[in-house]
């Protein structure tokens, strides 16, 4: 667990870097974890990710998997492993401030 | 944390539906965890890739404890596609895709996908019976190549 200056807001991350308290998120927050992941500028395509992560959140209370992400967010499974190479719902996840998500498929 | 898993190459080497989802999910799991993955199809294994035969694939309903299922009901017509049936449904449920559309997914992740040329050569198969996804028939020393570095899963 970690405190860190993200953005100028001082945010609590686990040891895998996802925010414990997800209501510490904002917009500048989002840009700045997505530039320590090696994701270069966010584009509409990241942030429709990224808003849609949120929604399903707070909705749900958990952040879509891979296969939930491709069929209902509206950028396919393709699309989304070339907006975040490494793991898009683990990614994604971390990058929208909630917790990673579980899920298999 | 200890340094992760940075690639996987997972063997499929039967031709049964629970011998070849294990394999795929693992595959397809890799690459959520931004793993590099490769699925190396082999024996009957191949008929998870071989366009005629992905969307007939049973499960094993006799000589097979896991179906909690005595063999000698196993054997009688049409108590694999029963097994098979319920399977199907209950995986359609908690949405675990059919085997086409599994296979379209895990191409996309950008998994690399091989049949083994001994088995191709073995069954008399061509790269025209496969699905497009695959993308080559390789050797087993080809295979290796692509394995280096990694872990590899025989399945």
């Amino acid at each position: 667990m970690t405190v860190d200056s993200i953005a100028g807001v001082d945010i609590e991350s686990n040891d895998e870097g996802f925010l414990v308290d997800p209501h510490q998120w904002n917009d500048d927050v989002a840009v700045e974890l997505a530039r320590r992941e090696g994701i270069g500028p966010l584009t509409d395509r990241h942030w429709q990710v990224i808003r849609f992560m949120r929604s399903e959140y707070e909705s749900k209370g958990t952040g879509p998997t891979v296969r939930v992400l491709g069929k209902t967010s509206g950028v396919s499974i393709k699309e989304l492993y070339q907006l975040f190479p490494k793991g898009p719902a683990k990614l994604a996840a971390k990058i929208a401030g909630i917790p990673k998500p579980r899920g298999c498929i | 944390m200890g340094a992760g898993i940075s690639k996987v190459s997972i063997i499929i080497s039967k031709g049964s539906l629970e011998g070849i989802y294990p394999g795929l999910i693992m595959a397809n799991g890799a690459r959520a965890e931004g793993i590099d993955a490769n699925l190396f199809f082999t024996f009957f294994g191949l008929d998870a890739i071989h366009a005629k035969r992905l969307e007939h694939i049973k499960v094993a309903a006799v000589g097979n404890p896991g179906m909690h299922m005595a063999s000698l009901i196993g054997v009688l017509p049409g108590m694999s596609a029963i097994a098979t049936h319920m399977i199907e449904k209950k995986m359609e449920q908690i949405d675990i895709p059919d085997l086409p559309e599994f296979m379209e997914m895990i191409a996309d992740t950008g998994c690399g996908i091989y049949a083994c040329k001994a088995s191709v050569d073995l069954f008399g198969f061509s790269k025209d019976d496969f699905i497009d996804q695959v993308q080559d028939i390789i050797t087993v020393g080809e295979f290796y190549e692509l394995a280096a570095g990694g872990e590899i899963i025989f399945t």
